[in-house]
């Protein structure tokens, strides 16, 4: 098989896990994970220093061969977005964003509109721009119009460990989009990243699965397994399912004429 | 003097971004610290005069998904 590589601004991932900094007992567990998955790219967050909180740099925890993902977490609005995104690049994180405007406090869900102005000004900005969004075709393509890098529709709420909630809209959006597809958000077991990468998803993220689980490192090679399995699944066309049988050995009889 | 720090009003005696950092005791190494919406590089907070009225914002990178 050719090498399998997906693109995304001007670098090659042969890894199809993206993973998340969030929620780890521990900082130091983040490079064991990565290292045990392969994980090639990783989401960071921005926020105000809290002068009472841990001050580590989480940083210091990801090595530089790892491409650093940080989000827009925190923001309401396209311009709190754009914001946080030069912040993050003026900061040497890269040139890569991941875009989340999110209002919907209960179940926070994206802000498509929002996100989409975000992308235009950021893609304009030579950003590399990866959009949270709700499974949304229109969207999807003007997020391509917008100059996007990828569509990151969400599979269930985040964190939430439900799966494929939004599967027949992930499933459409893998069919029309331009942009590569990659799965973010809810995925809480490597059956679902599985499931996701056989329906033809280019990656997945998942952030609260691995880190919270008793062992993420083992967690996260689960995953990247998983991940690796639906991918092949799909490269290599599984046939659909039938009503009845079909059988996989000869019938023709064998002791008997 | 009277400054915008993280979203809220703050009095500092702090003569530049170097001396505001050292005076919130905060660890210089994981610290970004935007100036007027600009961020400035570390090596240059010395040579950043605070005046009354600045907007200052200092933040670190955390986990996040």
């Amino acid at each position: 098989m050719a090498e399998d590589v997906l693109i995304l601004g001007n670098k090659r991932f042969s890894s199809r896990l993206f993973t998340g900094t969030g929620k780890f007992a521990s900082k130091t567990l983040i490079a064991p994970m990565l290292a045990a998955s392969g994980s090639q790219m990783i989401t960071v967050a921005l926020r105000r220093v809290d002068p009472t909180a841990d001050q580590g740099n989480i940083l210091a925890h990801i090595p530089e061969t790892v491409t650093l993902l940080p989000n827009t977490s925190g923001a309401r609005t396209a311009d709190e977005a754009v914001r946080i995104a030069r912040i993050a690049r003026a900061a040497g994180c890269g040139d890569f964003i991941k875009i989340e405007v999110i209002t919907d406090m209960q179940y926070l869900m994206p802000d498509n509109h929002e996100t989409l102005k975000a992308c235009r000004i950021l893609a304009k900005e030579g950003f590399v721009v990866l959009p949270y969004v709700m499974p949304d075709i229109t969207v999807t393509q003007q997020l391509y119009d917008a100059g996007a890098a990828a569509v990151m529709p969400l599979g269930s709420p985040i964190g939430s460990n439900r799966g494929l909630e939004m599967r027949a809209m992930i499933q459409r959006i893998i069919e029309v989009s331009k942009l590569p597809v990659v799965v973010d958000a809810g995925i809480g077991r490597p059956s679902q990243a599985a499931e996701a990468m056989e329906m033809g998803a280019d990656a997945v993220l998942v952030n609260t699965a691995i880190a919270t689980s008793e062992d993420p490192c083992l967690a996260g090679k689960a995953f990247s397994l998983a991940v690796m399995a639906g991918r092949m699944a799909f490269l290599a066309s599984l046939a659909g399912t039938r009503k009845g049988a079909t059988a996989s050995s000869p019938l023709t009889g064998f002791l008997r004429e | 003097m009277r400054i915008n720090l993280n979203g809220s009003p703050v009095e500092t005696t702090s003569r530049s971004l170097s001396d505001l950092v050292a005076e919130q005791g905060l660890n210089p190494l994981s610290l970004i610290v935007e100036y007027n919406y600009e961020v400035v590089k570390q090596a240059s907070w010395g040579e950043i005069h605070i005046k009354d009225n600045d907007t200052i914002e200092l933040l670190n990178f955390v986990g996040g998904g």
